[in-house]
């Protein structure tokens, strides 16, 4: 236990590769991510917990990167959009979104990728009330949502094609 | 929209926790899953001096029957109260109530004990507790003691709790055979803080007479508020529909003036104080098998 209104050291894995950096305490997640890491994949839109934008995984749940510390991720597994990526291809979740023309501006989408895959990994064939469930917390001014739940649907069936339907994990 | 500057300590103990509330006083606060307190920090409308977070505290977060009452560690997140089979068949308002509550990146990090604490007048979890009798314990410089939920809501975010106390556990009692609970809400979109709610619980033994009565309004005042006056309408009567009209009626009209803001003027608070009411009433009404 220690008291620090200065620097704090904070060591974590973001997408696999192990990190550190240091901080003041009052940094949140999102902009550790951003501003020290250089990861700006993960979108910060509201700061305040409302719009979704900066969803990441942290060991593997869906967090808001925007109402969390950088200092409370020590220790932690951090996931961003940036992880999705499949050796330089995109991930089906990814494919999906773009073949059923799930964003406009793309603001949201790296919030909306991470809570899919958080849905798919969980539940690979997920109703579409639990569909609704996780995704309504994420806010899209430009699609109107409907291509989105389509992409939802359609990542479901390519991640069961593949045969990697057990865990949207497994890349 | 960064928060001011803090001293942050992240205690291993409740006992540490409590040593570090006694050593700053007024100027610390707690931080449990932070899904309030961050964007109050962040709006900088609260500025703590030192941040005490309790999330490496050891054996604050478990779910386990125990003498007629779930008991849930303060840290228990929403998500694990939510996916848990023993609140779903023990204690299944606490569960309904539970799916009300944000969105599910929001209930992976917020916990039980930190809506608790926080004591949002328009928050699920205080009422569910109130309308349940739940018990919150609390440790402090002189060891543990034991809240009622009734004693534990003293206005707006403002709680029984003193300045050096952690909350450690909430206890939920199960609901006895007979009892039917009812949960109802408004809010304009689905996750977003209640206009205005009600939790009610009616036990009707042996389909007969309703033996006992607790309703709850919420978002309707400083802290969640028992309506006694429909409570008594209720208790040793027979019930049907135009009884729990009345009392849904009575709890409407005897509320405090409720509040007025950018999301609903009072009148419609109050008017949707008795709709929900009765709605409530009458869900718990066929879940006891009653009427």
């Amino acid at each position: 236990m220690s008291g620090v209104a200065g620097a704090r050291r904070v060591r974590l894995t973001v997408n696999g590769v192990p990190h550190e950096g240091v901080v003041e305490p009052r940094m949140t997640l999102v902009d550790f991510l951003r501003g020290e890491l250089h990861l700006v994949g993960t979108h910060v839109g509201c700061e305040h917990g409302v719009c979704g934008a900066c969803t990441v995984l942290l060991n593997g749940k869906t967090v808001r990167s925007c109402l969390m510390l950088a200092v409370q991720a020590d220790g932690a597994e951090v996931m961003t959009v940036e992880g999705l990526d499949q050796e330089g291809r995109l991930h089906p979740i990814q494919e999906a979104f773009l073949e059923e023309h799930a964003l406009q501006c793309g603001f949201c989408t790296p919030g909306f990728l991470l809570t899919v895959y958080e849905l798919l990994a969980e539940s690979p064939e997920p109703s579409e009330e639990e569909i609704m469930d996780a995704l309504g917390g994420q806010i899209c001014r430009c699609t109107g949502y409907q291509p989105i739940l389509a992409a939802v649907r359609l990542a479901a069936a390519k991640l069961q094609d593949a045969g990697r339907g057990r865990a949207a994990g497994e890349r | 929209m960064k928060p001011a500057p803090f001293e942050y300590f992240d205690p291993r103990t409740v006992e540490e926790a409590v040593s570090l509330l006694e050593e700053h006083g007024e100027d610390a606060k707690i931080l449990a899953g932070g899904q309030s307190l961050m964007p109050l920090l962040s709006m900088r409308m609260a500025r703590p001096g030192a941040l005490i977070d309790l999330s490496r505290v050891a054996g604050l977060e478990y779910i386990r029957e125990t003498d007629g009452a779930l008991a849930i560690g303060a840290m228990t997140s929403k998500r694990a109260v939510e996916r848990s089979a023993l609140v779903k068949n023990r204690q299944p308002l606490l569960h309904a109530a539970t799916l009300w509550i944000a969105h599910p990146q929001i209930r992976n990090r917020g916990t039980v004990g930190g809506s608790m604490a926080h004591a949002d007048p328009a928050a699920e979890y205080p009422a569910v507790a109130l309308v349940l009798g739940a018990e919150l314990r609390a440790v402090g410089p002189d060891g543990e003691r034991s809240i009622e939920a009734g004693d534990f809501f003293v206005s707006y975010l403002t709680t029984a709790l003193g300045p050096a106390e952690v909350l450690t556990e909430v206890r939920f009692p199960v609901l006895a055979e007979g009892t039917g609970w009812g949960f109802q809400e408004l809010s304009r979109r689905h996750g977003d803080f209640a206009i205005a709610g009600a939790a009610v619980i009616l036990s009707i033994p042996g389909r007969g007479r309703c033996a006992s009565a607790r309703v709850v309004l919420f978002g309707v005042g400083p802290t969640p508020v028992r309506a006694r006056g429909a409570e008594e309408i209720l208790v040793g009567e027979a019930l049907g529909p135009p009884l729990l009209e009345r009392a849904a009626r009575r709890a409407s009209e005897d509320l405090d003036e409720p509040l007025s803001d950018v999301h609903a003027s009072a009148e419609f608070r109050r008017h949707l104080a008795g709709v929900l009411t009765r709605r409530a009433l009458t869900e718990a009404m066929a879940r006891a098998g009653g009427g």
